[in-house]
């Protein structure tokens, strides 16, 4: 079926079948693994993205429930020649993972508790950070980079979805 | 997750026409339960009808349901509904908050307006799951899914809330019939929750602390037709607690629970926990949640959880 959305601020429009999830569309159709495979079955959050600036766990949610969408990956967050995302610095500067596996999905999730209006304290952090698992750090370092990341603020979300602008000709094509 | 066909719904009632056409379909509202049942293989649907984009089917607003009407306050172009008259309902002008069967957990428990009426029902749905799956995860997909350990059931049940379908209206008592079973019919969608306003009331659960599903869950409310108190977790599926009822329709206050005892046999067991003691939680968490709905619980207590003071590892 055809499926149009906006990823990363770039309109993309392509074919897919409609089992697919959308994970699997922004890792092996548009080519950005940045977002993670981790638990399969929805516990783990690696693979948390934005949906319309909400975090949501793109293994449970099919690249069709996202037609006309925008999503944010971690791929999003800032160009490859920019400085980093204020969340992302935080993570850098608090040496917030090990294996790094978790990562994406952790900084996606925190990225979102800013508007969400998470205070950044340990236990609001905790709670707002149950859906996202690590199985090597611990979670210390990952909350402390949180707080840091959401006192420094600055979380440009994705712009509203515009499927008329994809629509227009502003496509992407992809092949499936 | 084996192929099927995929289709947006326009309105229920569209819903409703696709389901009569295709009997093996399912409706796909959020999506958090079906979709990783359907990845297990567990439930194969030749069709998903979307909900997604289904006109009416969410939002919050407060109604005025009154013997022979029921009217939409504060909406702009509100139609007269028709009557509301279940069983045991008081035949006062009662409030009630009507909530869109696609409203997300999220929405309901950000609501102003169940927030400053019904503060349990957002508690509810702000300890559902994690953050992610509220974003997603609907009200109405919760209640038609009847899991027995979801938490919804459970203050639908106890609130006397009533289910709006496409067609008819059906009180909470009649609703859940079981495991995964309620009294919609193959081709009847939900369409929305209507919510009494209670006096007070309050949810509680023991979580099993991977999923955050309910071992237990107890919801009290003290209602315009008296205390109700259901159990979700414990059991095949939601019911309500007739024994403690009694005692707190006689005095609403924790210590009317002492020495209660709720019979195991029914219950179930698995390894988190036996059905003992499932039994003895039930009532636990009944006289915790009494102390939450008088205000008088510990105010530290961020959310509908119990304080961790319960091991679920214990030996009762």
């Amino acid at each position: 079926m055809q499926l149009q959305l906006v990823v990363n601020r770039r309109a993309v429009g392509l074919d897919v079948e409609p089992r697919t999830l959308l994970v699997e569309l922004l890792r092996e159709q548009l080519g950005l693994p940045g977002t993670h495979v981790g638990c399969d079955t929805a516990q783990c959050g690696a693979c948390t993205v934005l949906l319309d600036g909400a975090a949501v766990k793109a293994c449970n949610v099919l690249a069709l429930q996202a037609d006309g969408a925008a999503v944010l990956t971690i791929e999003g967050l800032a160009a490859p020649d920019a400085p980093l995302h204020p969340m992302q610095q935080a993570f850098h500067e608090r040496h917030a993972l090990q294996c790094g596996f978790c990562t994406p999905g952790m900084v996606m999730r925190a990225v979102a508790m800013t508007d969400e209006g998470v205070a950044p304290t340990d236990a609001a952090v905790r709670e707002a950070l149950a859906g996202n698992l690590c199985r090597c750090t611990g979670y210390r370092g990952i909350v402390e980079a949180i707080c840091d990341g959401l006192r420094a603020g600055a979380t440009p979300v994705a712009a509203p979805s515009d499927a008329g602008r994809a629509a227009d000709g502003d496509v992407v094509p992809v092949p499936r | 997750m084996y192929p099927f066909d995929y289709v947006r719904a326009d309105s229920a009632a569209h819903a409703s026409a696709l389901l009569r056409e295709h009997p093996e379909a399912r409706l796909l509202a959020g999506g958090q339960s079906l979709l990783p049942t359907m990845r297990m293989r567990l439930a194969a649907p030749s069709m998903l009808i979307d909900l997604g984009r289904a006109a009416g089917l969410s939002g919050v607003t407060e109604v005025t349901e009154v013997t022979g009407v029921a009217e939409v306050t504060g909406a702009a172009g509100a139609a007269r509904e028709p009557a509301h008259t279940a069983p045991g309902q008081s035949r006062a002008p009662a409030r009630v908050i009507r909530i869109g069967a696609m409203t997300t957990h999220t929405q309901v428990a950000d609501s102003p307006l169940v927030r400053g009426t019904i503060p349990a029902l957002a508690a509810l749905a702000a300890g559902i799951g994690d953050r992610q799956v509220r974003n997603r995860g609907t009200i109405g997909g919760s209640v038609a899914n009847n899991d027995p350990a979801a938490c919804y059931p459970g203050a639908v049940l106890a609130l006397n809330a009533t289910i709006e379908t496409d067609r008819r209206r059906i009180a909470a008592d009649d609703f859940f019939r079981g495991l995964f079973t309620t009294a919609l019919e193959p081709d009847e969608v939900l369409v929305a929750l209507h919510v009494p306003v209670p006096r007070r009331a309050a949810y509680l659960k023991f979580e099993q602390p991977a999923s955050r599903f309910a071992l237990v869950g107890v919801a009290v409310a003290d209602t315009a037709g008296g205390v109700r108190v259901a159990v979700t977790g414990a059991g095949p599926g939601v019911f309500r607690a007739e024994a403690l009822e009694d005692r707190l329709q006689a005095r609403f206050e924790p210590a009317a629970l002492e020495g209660a005892r709720i019979d195991a046999a029914g219950l179930g067991g698995d390894l988190h926990a036996g059905a003992d003691y499932r039994a003895h939680l039930i009532v636990v968490l009944a006289q915790r949640a009494v102390a939450r709905a008088l205000g008088t619980a510990d105010p530290a207590s961020p959310s509908s959880r119990p304080p961790a003071a319960v091991d679920p590892r214990g030996s009762r």
